[in-house]
């Protein structure tokens, strides 16, 4: 039961590594600030949840779980937070997003 | 990560970015100095240096430029070059070697953890009774110095003070992109998000404060996020309703209440026969006298640093905004 645990910790900690560095790939390379945004936001939620909970899945006491949580708490609090008023701003001082050109798709 | 960051600091030309450099720089810091053991200090240079800090650097960019003025010349001289090239190699290789007389990192002979280091280490649980060490000898075994600290940062805001004038009695001068969009409050999500995260800062605040004889925390730090939880409100309710919950004046004497707390703490001291700052004298029995020594000195660290923070940036903030000139006001 221990060994389950602690190897669902390690893959959940793995998967939040990876979307870590998807994030950080995507922070760079997509090309409109709109999509941008969502990559970092990615990284925010996806990625530090992930660590945090498979953190949880390994700790040896209540006490560290219940802090964690309260960590998990606060940044599925901030970070989505964060994302919508960088996008609002943006929609605010008119930076127009990349569209479909009209009528090539359907 | 820190060398590559501070050479894109060097040559970016964008002051906003350049702002927000700053902050990851202070943000990887902090995390090098948590891998080092020492949590107080992180702590506090991510409060400050990537919480506090950008926030005002981003006011103070917000009444001034965005782009740095000079532009980088396109063609140099190359002779120029080699005398300041030469001066900082010479400099940099006598540092360099400098260094390979210096003690190996964690050499345990080091003059660093001989003399007065091993001393604190053991006598302070005796001595004062608390379990973090770093408290126990930043406000007690080297108040003085940390005294110094303190009124390094009032200094800082009379003289944020002096240079941009006080507030006028707080009467209707509202910041012009405060008064642009009538505060930040149509921004629902924000809203509803601060009304529920404001209460929650000023009690970890609060927490960090008192809890700091017993964990990483402490004056620098619980003044630092009690300033962040009043900006935040500052930010979402505009200036006016900001001064109608705590008035400038309110904020000027609390930076003078903080730094007469922690030297009036030490004036107690020799009033009841001790030294300055000596705690011993405090109470009936030297471990209480301790206690209560740094629960005050903790205090006024901690108003002192909360109302120099706000009352930076409620001026900053209150910049008038004259449609007249194009002085003030951004751009």
């Amino acid at each position: 039961m221990d060994i389950i645990l602690h190897l669902a910790g390690w893959v959940c900690i793995v998967a939040g590594v990876f979307f870590g560095i998807t994030g950080a790939i995507g922070l760079h390379r997509f090309p409109d600030f709109y999509t941008r945004i969502h990559a970092a936001s990615i990284t925010d939620t996806l990625c530090a949840g992930l660590i945090i909970l498979g953190l949880m899945l390994q700790s040896v006491s209540i006490m560290m779980i219940i802090k964690l949580s309260l960590v998990l708490f606060i940044l599925a609090y901030t970070g989505p937070t964060a994302a919508h008023t960088l996008a609002k701003t943006a929609r605010k001082e008119n930076i127009e997003p990349i569209l479909d050109p009209a009528g090539e798709e359907s | 990560m820190l060398v590559s960051t501070a050479l894109a600091t060097v040559f970016m030309r964008d002051l906003f970015a350049v702002i927000m450099l700053f902050g990851i720089y202070s943000l990887l810091s902090a995390g090098f100095f948590l891998n080092l053991s020492a949590p107080d200090v992180a702590l506090t240079e991510a409060a400050i240096g990537a919480g506090i800090s950008p926030i005002l650097m981003l006011g103070t960019l917000a009444l001034t430029r965005k782009k740095s003025e000079s532009e980088p010349q396109a063609k140099k001289s190359i002779n120029g070059v080699f005398l300041p090239l030469f001066v900082v190699t010479i400099t940099g290789a006598t540092l360099i070697y400098a260094t390979f007389d210096m003690p190996h990192f964690m050499d345990p002979e080091a003059p660093a953890h001989n003399h007065v280091a091993p001393r604190y280490l053991e006598q302070s649980y005796k001595e004062i009774h608390i379990p973090n060490v770093v408290s126990s000898v930043l406000a007690s075994y080297r108040g003085f110095d940390t005294l110094g600290e303190v009124f390094v940062i009032f200094t800082a805001g009379i003289g944020v003070l002096a240079l941009l004038g006080f507030l006028a009695d707080g009467s209707g001068r509202t910041y012009w992109q405060f008064a642009d969009t009538a505060s930040l409050r149509h921004h629902n999500i924000l809203h509803v998000i601060s009304k529920i995260l404001i209460p929650l800062i000023l009690l970890y605040a609060l927490y960090v404060q008192f809890h700091g004889e017993y964990s990483p925390g402490g004056g620098f730090q619980a003044g630092v996020l009690f300033a962040t939880a009043f900006i935040l409100y500052t930010m979402i309710y505009g200036l006016q309703a900001a001064y109608a919950v705590i008035s400038p004046k309110v904020l000027y004497w609390s930076m003078v209440v903080g730094v007469l707390l922690y030297a009036g703490t030490g004036l107690a001291s020799v009033f009841l026969g001790g030294n300055y700052l000596d705690y011993n004298v405090l109470a009936h029995d030297p471990v209480h006298g301790q206690h209560i020594g740094i629960i005050l000195v903790e205090l006024g660290v901690g108003i002192c640093v909360a109302a120099v923070m706000m009352s930076v940036f409620f001026n900053f903030a209150g910049r008038t905004f004259d449609p007249s000139s194009q002085k003030k006001g951004g751009e």
